[in-house]
């Protein structure tokens, strides 16, 4: 394990940014987003950004190729961003997660190679959690937020961050940096996670075995009534993964671009024959059922949420993943 | 409060008065309520709750609410019934199959202004007069009750409410408000300062649409951005500047019918204060053509879509433009 004074991060920070992109969250707290590394740029103070990390592997809109037409003559042009090495520092256990989530869909076949480029080239540093919000829950889906992996994991303690390399390309990082030197992290105390008030939510309604129950569950018309439709939950949450792929007319042919999408808007799976799912409460129920049944049916058992909080803090009218757990796990219980 | 409020919506459904009641359902934490309709008096016991954090504008439900059949019993704040009147006016509440009760209110609470406080690990909080206590898991904290409002409460306008069938606590007045300064700070920037302002502020958009969907001014059946024939349909603006458009043109589409109730600010997951533009436009209307408040009474021609000869010649963009 390797370590560095906290006065000195800014002197790691711009080590790191010598030879490649480096992204960090900073901002204000309320405001707070992986940016790219400028000089001077400092760590928010909040605990999490407002738009995950997966931004970084999955952007909202990417150009996916272009199409030159003169006459009766289509070409083909790569526009693809080539991408090149960065590295993402102080993402939390929660985030870090959702890669290897987001990893089991986008880097099965047929393999997603925009997405799998990105991934390449990026190494990820951690940073464990001290002080979780109330929203947190991350516990009861099986992460440990005191030991979050990535390439490189980090811990703040005392003043000092401490890394430690996980794979090759953590390695290659750290043995890259001289101004890091060896050390141990201090035990940390963990007891501030046994008062999370989400701690002990119940997930056992949920996962494959249980769809048919759950998806003819009356109890979604009075969950989704007040939905207002828009898309912050999908938009914030660190492993919603839909994209629409669109063609935009350009003077000469046609870019293609992919943007995400969101399983809560009304033209959402719009096909020729019609809308499968017409209504909200169609819409709402898929999200959900997507990520506590659909994603562990097909992955093991292992649910599409990693607790970060994110869509219980930013819902417009405060439904959310939790509160949807909470009913049809009563429910079942029933 | 909480306990009229249950008490009424208790008496209007076993009275006939209505079928179902709008109202609010507790959460996991104290702040994340959510609206919900409650047909019996168990539901409400158990489940109904009425507080400071109850701060979203139900009126844009009544649109679909009073279109279920039946009658639909509604709790408004003044700055509410502004939206519920000119729902009205534009036809798209169906007045008879609803019962407003309108609920005297001194400001609610926005969770996101107890964080910005500094507040981590939020459990619980207790009003103490001018102190707000805070339970959180880092040990009790204080603040400032008033720096616990939301922006639009912080500024409120008016305690006037309107076109309701029944009201619980005091009717109130219009209020002496700050705001337009807000505004008017915008207004004595250069213009580049402006939209580099904006041009930063927008920048967050993610187009998530909640401040579209939130709206009671943004009631379209089919959102000319949800539209694929449209030609303006769009998921990912092409550009940085095609997303701060849909803001601005969301802005202007509801100029004059926008009564400045704040939910577009209050829903933004970025916190971009959108509130700001529409203030702008209506800073304007009210200078340009008088004092206008959209919503406050069913009869007075809206002045964007009325024609007095003294009207302004559109010349006035021009001299305005210049002589700033």
């Amino acid at each position: 394990m390797k370590k560095l004074p906290v006065s000195q991060l800014q002197a790691l920070f711009a080590a790191i940014a010598a030879d490649r992109k480096l992204y960090i969250p900073a901002g204000e707290a309320k405001t707070a987003a992986f940016t790219l590394w400028r000089e001077g740029l400092e760590l928010t103070a909040a605990l999490n950004t407002n738009r995950s990390g997966k931004d970084l592997f999955f952007p909202q809109v990417e150009n996916l190729v272009d199409f030159k037409v003169t006459g009766k003559q289509i070409e083909v042009i790569e526009s693809r961003d080539p991408a090149e090495p960065f590295v993402i520092f102080g993402v939390r256990a929660c985030d870090c997660r959702s890669f290897d989530i987001l990893d089991k869909v986008f880097l099965c076949d047929p393999v997603d190679s925009y997405y799998e480029t990105r991934r390449k080239h990026a190494t990820v540093v951690t940073l464990a959690c001290t002080e979780p919000e109330e929203t947190c829950f991350c516990t009861a889906l099986g992460i440990d937020p005191t030991d979050p992996a990535g390439d490189v994991s980090g811990w703040m303690a005392d003043g000092w961050l401490y890394l430690r390399a996980n794979t090759e390309k953590g390695e290659a990082l750290l043995a890259s940096l001289p101004m890091l030197k060896d050390g141990e992290k201090p035990e940390q105390d963990k007891s501030v996670f046994d008062r999370l008030p989400l701690k002990e939510l119940d997930w056992s309604a949920f996962g494959g075995e249980h769809m048919m129950e759950r998806f003819h569950s009356p109890e979604w018309a009075s969950l989704a009534e007040s939905c207002l439709g828009c898309g912050t939950c999908t938009f914030v949450c660190p492993t919603c993964q839909c994209y629409d792929v669109k063609d935009f007319k350009t003077s000469g042919g046609v870019k293609r671009f992919r943007c995400w999408d969101s399983c809560m808007y009304s033209d959402f799976t719009l096909m020729s024959a019609g809308q499968p799912r017409p209504t909200q409460l169609e819409r709402f129920r898929q999200r959900f059922m997507h990520k506590l049944v659909y994603y562990p049916s097909s992955h093991e058992g292992e649910f599409g949420c990693v607790g970060c909080g994110r869509c219980l803090q930013k819902c417009p009218i405060s439904m959310n993943i939790v509160k949807v757990a909470r009913t049809l796990g009563e429910e079942a219980k029933a | 409060m909480q306990e009229r409020v249950k008490a009424k919506a208790i008496e209007l459904l076993e009275n006939g008065a209505c079928d179902r009641v709008l109202g609010w359902k507790a959460g996991e934490f104290f702040y994340d309520v959510t609206p919900a309709v409650f047909t019996s008096r168990e539901e409400i016991e158990n489940e109904f709750v009425y507080g400071p954090f109850c701060g979203a504008n139900q009126s844009k439900y009544l649109i679909a609410e009073s279109r279920k059949g039946g009658r639909v019993g509604a709790f408004l704040k003044p700055c509410d019934t502004c939206s519920f009147q000119q729902l009205q006016k534009e036809h798209r509440i169906l007045r008879e199959n609803v019962y407003a009760v309108g609920v005297q209110c001194a400001g609610m609470c926005d969770i996101e202004a107890v964080k910005a406080a500094g507040m981590k690990g939020i459990l619980g909080a207790e009003d103490q007069g001018e102190a707000l206590l805070v339970r959180t898991m880092y040990g009790d904290r204080t603040m400032d009750r008033a720096a616990a409002l939301a922006e639009r409460c912080k500024v409120c306008k008016s305690r006037k409410l309107l076109g309701c069938d029944e009201i619980i606590g005091d009717q109130g007045e219009e209020l002496a408000s700050a705001r337009f300064d807000e505004v008017a700070r915008l207004e004595a920037m250069t213009p580049d300062e402006r939209f580099a302002f904006w041009r930063n502020e927008l920048s967050r958009c993610i187009r998530c649409n909640a401040c579209r969907n939130v709206c009671p001014a943004c009631s379209c059946e089919k959102c000319v951005f949800d539209n694929p024939d449209s030609g303006a349909e769009n998921k990912a603006a092409a550009n940085s500047f095609e997303e701060n458009l849909f803001h601005i043109i969301r802005a202007f589409h509801v100029a004059g019918r926008c009564t400045d109730c704040g939910e577009c600010s209050r829903v933004c997951p970025q916190h971009i204060p959108l509130h700001l533009l529409n203030r702008k436009f209506i800073k304007d209307i009210n200078e340009l053509y008088g004092d206008y408040q959209a919503g406050a009474d069913m009869e007075t021609r809206p002045p964007l879509v009325n024609f007095q000869t003294d009207d302004p010649e559109p010349s006035i963009v021009h001299e305005r433009g210049t002589n700033r």
